[in-house]
């Protein structure tokens, strides 16, 4: 896989928030129909990454190119596509579900301008892929959390991406949904996609992840076969890593001290 | 009695109230999804500078206001967009800063005092054939960007981080809803005047949002129930001596209290409806008693979703059907 072209690329990446170094030294490539699963504890700083990767979140130091062009210049958003962890879709005035599968258009459409027949058709098949479409009309609000996650899976299929990053997707997520997600996943990935995917355990997840990287106290720890970091691992469905990999040595100071 | 209804003056008021009554909830829906409600009233503090450089400089305080609003509506969106701990207090101070302000220098401007007092709390019936057009005029921009930019505003005021990952110039249009926010207000401040303009914009969409099951039908919605109250309003402060913006508001709280048991049935019948979350697998407990019926489409008892089955409300229980019998859940 490694002459297919490369979607991401971050390169020695470094972020501070409020001057607290939160990565370091964070090197990682991922080429197209690439399925990457990345892993590690609560606070390890994978969501970073995912934010900094989306643009969300700037860099202290390194660069961050998208389809091989530098975030900065990056324009072709629609082939782009996030699903946060939590959002506040349900919350304030009620969404329909079709609403907020179809602001995942707006990425494709030019303001002022009708919905098109592309659009309706992809908002109808985003809404099928995740088992969704009977229920199009009732407000996102009084799903729940498992099916809200799968209308937040559905708004980022609505604009076809080619690169797909989830952030836990299985966060407060019944296995139901998991499943049904992890499949919608699968197949977007046979189509050609990549996808990239933080989670806390593989579950349903496992069968289709073909690389694993770890994040361990905002650097990469580990990037291989998902094999090794089983091996790698203790194994009872969480990932521990041994003691003496990684790790911080207390008397060197944090590089980006005093940095935004 | 009825003449009254169609003097000019009036004539005017409702036109004036009209558009009052659509193009606030129309950006209150906005406001409302981005939970920040309050921002009408912050925005109202603010104009209280704008209309007290205008009647203090000669010119026309509806010209100052919307500038001095657009240009504080700007100022909360940077504020608010830095993720500053202490925006909330950033904002409080703009806030009294632009009320406090406005009464100051209104107070260098002569009989001024007493001309704010018709923006502070609205002059409806003395508004002028100018001041109507140009109200009628801000209005419809408001309600047509409102509208035509529905899908690029719902997209910023539903998930922010989202519509920044699909390459939409979030800033721009937070910003954008903003000076909407600014522009509404100073439409509202001759209806309904600066410290009740918030109310037009919140109470609708309060009244619309316990119906609707989307955003857009809220907005809508909303913006009748906006117009109804502000022409309600108007009507009786043409007939009862009470002050027709303070009224428009108490119609439109009135017009929520009289929906809210409504609202509270189908916000129940919605709350009850949320499906079950499924938890590891379900212990198989047998429910012994006899049942009398099959639960079924219709059965009379609520029918909620669980995973990828149907639990039964039984007499406080979960009934799940399961083959022949039925399963504690």
């Amino acid at each position: 896989m490694t002459d297919h072209p490369e979607v991401l690329a971050v390169t020695d990446v470094a972020v501070a928030i409020n001057g607290r170094p939160i990565l370091r030294d964070v090197d990682l490539t991922v080429r197209q129909g690439e399925v990457v699963a990345v892993l590690g504890a609560n606070g390890s700083g994978k969501s970073t990454l995912v934010k900094t990767v989306l643009g969300l979140r700037q860099p202290a130091r390194g660069e961050v190119r998208l389809f091989g062009t530098p975030l900065a210049d990056f324009r072709a958003w629609s082939r782009l596509g996030y699903v946060p962890q939590r959002s506040p879709v349900g919350q304030g005035v009620p969404s329909s579900v079709w609403e907020v599968v179809a602001s995942g258009r707006v990425s494709h459409r030019r303001p002022l301008l009708p919905m098109g027949r592309t659009d309706r058709s992809a908002i109808a098949e985003a809404l099928a892929a995740v088992g969704m479409t009977d229920r199009a009309r009732q407000p996102v609000g009084t799903l729940s959390g498992g099916q809200q996650q799968r209308v937040l899976v559905a708004r980022t299929l609505a604009s076809e991406p080619d690169l797909l990053v989830l952030d836990e997707p299985n966060a407060g997520v019944d296995l139901f949904s998991q499943d049904a997600i992890a499949a919608t996943l699968a197949a977007r990935s046979r189509a050609g996609a990549t996808v990239v995917v933080v989670l806390h355990e593989l579950g349903p997840f496992e069968a289709m992840i073909q690389r694993t990287v770890v994040v361990r106290e905002g650097r990469i720890a580990f990037d291989g076969a998902p094999d090794r970091v089983g091996a790698l691992l203790a194994d009872h469905g969480h990932h521990h890593l041994p003691a003496s990999h990684g790790g911080l040595v207390p008397e060197v100071q944090a590089p980006l001290e005093g940095q935004a | 009695m009825l003449d009254i209804l169609v003097s000019p003056f009036m004539l005017r008021a409702f036109l004036a109230a009209a558009v009052t009554g659509l193009s606030a909830p129309a950006v209150g829906t906005y406001l409302v999804q981005r939970r920040l409600s309050l921002m009408g009233d912050g925005i109202g503090h603010i104009c209280v500078t704008g209309v007290a450089l205008g009647l203090l400089t000669g010119t026309s305080p509806t010209i100052t206001a919307i500038l001095v609003a657009a240009a504080g509506a700007f100022l909360i969106e940077v504020i608010r967009s830095t993720g500053k701990a202490s925006g909330d207090v950033a904002l409080a101070l703009l806030f009294y800063g632009g009320i406090a302000g406005g009464l100051v220098l209104v107070s260098f401007a002569g009989n001024g005092a007493f001309a704010l007092q018709g923006y502070l709390f609205g002059s409806i019936t003395t508004i002028s054939v100018t001041d109507v057009w140009a109200a009628v005029a801000m209005a419809a921009a408001v309600v047509l960007l409102a509208l035509a930019l529905l899908p690029q505003l719902f997209a910023v005021a539903n998930d922010e981080d989202y519509a920044r990952t699909a390459g939409l110039p979030v800033r721009a249009y937070n910003v954008l809803i903003a000076v909407l926010a600014a522009v509404t207000i100073t439409v509202a401040m001759r209806t309904v005047g600066l410290l009740l303009v918030s109310a037009l914009m919140v109470i609708p969409v309060a009244t619309a949002q316990q119906f609707a099951r989307g955003f857009r039908v809220t907005m809508l919605g909303a913006m009748v129930a906006g117009a109804v109250a502000a022409l309600v309003g108007v009507t009786t402060s043409a007939f009862v001596d009470v002050p027709p913006g303070a009224t428009i508001v108490l119609v439109s709280l009135v017009g929520f209290a009289l929906t809210a048991p409504v609202g509270a049935v189908v916000q129940r019948r919605r709350r009850r409806r949320v499906p079950f979350a499924v938890e590891e697998q379900p212990d198989h407990l047998t429910v012994d008693e006899p049942h009398g019926h099959e639960h079924g489409p219709g059965c009379g008892h609520e029918a909620v979703e669980h995973g990828d089955h149907i639990d039964y409300i039984h007499g406080g229980h979960r009934h799940a059907v399961h083959g022949g019998h039925y399963d504690e859940h």
